[in-house]
């Protein structure tokens, strides 16, 4: 798959919550080629907007128009500055990179937690509803927007809350080891270090297969530079070109 | 195709043009292929090879500064068998020259890795010496000439490549250094390395990267970078490759003008990495607007005497 450069003008910025927004980006030939779970580069071109480039999983794409939509969480500097970009800015796009999900699950769970649902989003468009359920892991029920986004492309959507304010109060731990004895042939998990973790162990003890997306901090995402290298179970792994999505029994580091 | 306005040929080496991709930023230069037509690059600078591979240092590795970056990689590489059977035949393939940046934790390492590599498809070995001396407390071998001298001596006895040394700005008397690896039959020199820098989490109370401390880049250290080739091009007789922050055709002709035979580009690989293809194109231009018959007239301009205030120069003139 080639990696390209575009200059993406900003075709949409939409609050999701106070925190969180969906970036649609006009990058026709990442979006013809870019496949769930994998992840664009973006650079700010704005004159004193930071100097290296910011990793960012594509949540959705259309084809035909053209576009790809990342989904946010204002996190610091970076972030902060994309808030402000609105329709006829522009930022550098590199991408499509690293290696997505494995897409032959034939019943498949997605668990994920705060915005490493963003690529599972994508992946549930591309698996579709008859093949896919998806656990949602929240703070409050605030983040519960996830649940209308899903809606489309997923059978059922479970969620958690911490406080409980909807869905079952606990983190996804609390429902995961009932729903592993549905009939699931895959789960792919994206989301905080611990909650893959825990998701990763969960899955091995029931023998069901399991992909994890990682992440580290990221300067080329291009394997150059190996700011990004972790130890994996025969040997180091980029986790820009030979992730970001990983079996989670390749994983040592997490 | 390049024009030969760019043409550069300096301590043996036969360069299309004067732009290198610099050690660790470019990785094997195949991960780039896409985005840059290797071709048309000057030379690739691989990244710090070691005689057996290293995991580099845990936890953080870089981390975004004003106008820069850290890194603190800890010189991770998969050794020097594993690249002279896996990458180099790749790197091979495309028409450009290999430089194989080396280094080691004893003078002996150094030795070794050299001896290693002086194989078909390297064109130069790059001495990395800011790396830290196992047997004196890690104080890094290029922080004293005389260390940098032993290291440079021990490399050239074992290959049969121009030898170009990389110089560590974290040091007083830049020259002084310059001058030992001269002496030591170094053929040219590279600078500069990293400066050594900090960042601290507030929230956290720790430092961010996982070493600790870790080696500044970027536009950030383009200053003293200029600064360096500058005072260095007037007392050595070998040529200089100059690199720190690199990123547009005027921070080229810049580094150039204080002296530089060829200017490396770091950083800016890492957040713009077509840099190298739009910096060739826009050189070749600079050449054609400013009427210079060849890039290598630009070479000392900003001297005090042009290139006469370079001995480098004068040794050409004399034989
Ligand atoms: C493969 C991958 C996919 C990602 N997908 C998404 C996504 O879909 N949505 C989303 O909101 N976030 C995503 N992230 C995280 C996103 O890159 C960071 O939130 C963002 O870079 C923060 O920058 P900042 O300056 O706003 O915050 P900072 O204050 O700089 O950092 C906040 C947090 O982000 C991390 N971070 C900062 N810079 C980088 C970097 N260059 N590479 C990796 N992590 C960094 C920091 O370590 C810290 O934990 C992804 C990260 C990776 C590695
Ligand atoms: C991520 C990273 C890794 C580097 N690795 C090496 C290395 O292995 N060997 C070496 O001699 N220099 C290494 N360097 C230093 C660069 O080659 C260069 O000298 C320095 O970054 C200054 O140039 P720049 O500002 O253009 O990056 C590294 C720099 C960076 C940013
Ligand atoms: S981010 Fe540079 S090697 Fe992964």
């Amino acid at each position: 798959m080639t990696k390209m450069l575009e200059k993406a003008p900003v075709l949409l910025q939409q609050p999701l919550d106070e925190k969180t927004f969906r970036l649609r980006l006009g990058a026709a030939q990442i979006a013809r080629q870019v496949q769930p779970g994998q992840f664009v580069h973006i650079k700010l071109l704005a004159p004193g907007g930071s100097l290296l480039r910011h990793p960012f999983g594509v949540a959705a794409v259309d084809v035909d128009g053209g576009t790809l939509d990342i989904i946010y969480r204002v996190t610091g500097p970076f972030t902060r500055v994309l808030t402000t970009l609105a329709v006829t800015n522009e930022v550098s796009v590199l991408g499509p990179l690293g290696q997505g999900f494995d897409l032959s699950a034939q019943r498949a769970l997605l668990v994920g937690g705060g915005t490493g649902l963003a690529p599972l989003l994508f992946l549930s468009a591309r698996l579709g509803s008859s093949k896919t359920d998806v656990l949602i892991g929240g703070k409050t029920e605030t983040e519960l927007f996830w649940q209308d986004l899903f809606r489309p492309f997923v059978g059922h959507a479970f969620v958690t809350t911490d406080d409980g304010s909807c869905g079952t109060r606990g983190t996804v731990m609390a429902v995961l080891p009932g729903l592993l004895l549905k009939g699931y042939d895959r789960i792919y998990t994206c989301g905080p270090s611990p909650m893959m973790k825990a998701v990763a162990h969960e899955c091995m003890l029931r023998r069901i297969a399991c992909q994890v997306s990682l992440e580290k901090y990221m300067a080329c995402g291009l394997g150059a530079c190996l700011s990004c290298t972790c130890q994996g179970r025969e040997k180091r792994m980029k986790i820009c070109t030979d992730g970001p999505v990983f079996w989670s029994s390749e994983v040592t580091e997490w | 195709m390049v024009s030969s306005l760019l043409k550069t040929d300096m301590a043996g080496l036969h360069l299309k043009t004067p732009l290198i991709a610099a050690s660790g930023t470019f990785g094997f230069g195949i991960e780039f292929a896409d985005l840059v037509p290797l071709e048309q690059v000057g030379a690739v600078c691989v990244k710090g090879l070691s005689l057996t591979p290293s995991c580099g240092n845990c936890g953080q590795r870089v981390v975004e500064t004003p106008s820069g970056m850290l890194n603190a990689i800890g010189l991770e590489n998969p050794g020097c068998a594993y690249f002279l059977e896996h990458i180099l035949p790749k790197l091979q393939t495309f028409d450009v020259p290999v430089i194989a940046n080396i280094y080691g934790h004893s003078i002996e390492e150094y030795a070794a890795v050299a001896q290693a590599l002086d194989v078909n498809g390297v064109s130069a070995v790059e001495i990395n010496i800011s790396c830290p001396n196992v047997k004196q407390g890690g104080l890094a071998f290029g922080t004293d000439p005389q260390t940098a001298a032993k290291v440079v001596k021990a490399v050239k006895a074992n290959t049969h490549k121009p030898v170009i040394t990389k110089l560590s700005p974290n040091v007083t008397d830049i020259v002084a250094l310059a001058q030992a690896a001269e002496e030591a039959g170094s053929d040219a020199l590279s600078l500069i390395n990293t400066l050594l820098g900090m960042k601290i989490d507030i929230r956290t109370h720790r430092p961010v990267l996982g070493n600790m401390v870790g080696g500044l880049s970027g536009p950030a250290v383009r200053p003293v970078a200029v600064r360096m080739v500058y005072q260095v091009a007037q007392h050595v007789r070998i040529p200089l490759i100059g690199m720190g922050g690199v990123e547009r055709v005027e921070d080229v002709v810049e580094m150039m003008m204080a002296g530089a035979s060829a200017v490396a580009v770091g950083t800016a690989n890492l957040y713009q990495p077509d840099t190298l293809l739009t910096l060739t194109r826009e050189l070749q231009d600079y050449c054609v607007r400013e009427k210079v018959s060849c890039v290598q007239d630009v070479v000392g301009q900003a001297l005090p005497q042009g290139k006469q205030s370079m001995p480098y120069f004068q040794k050409k003139e004399k034989v």
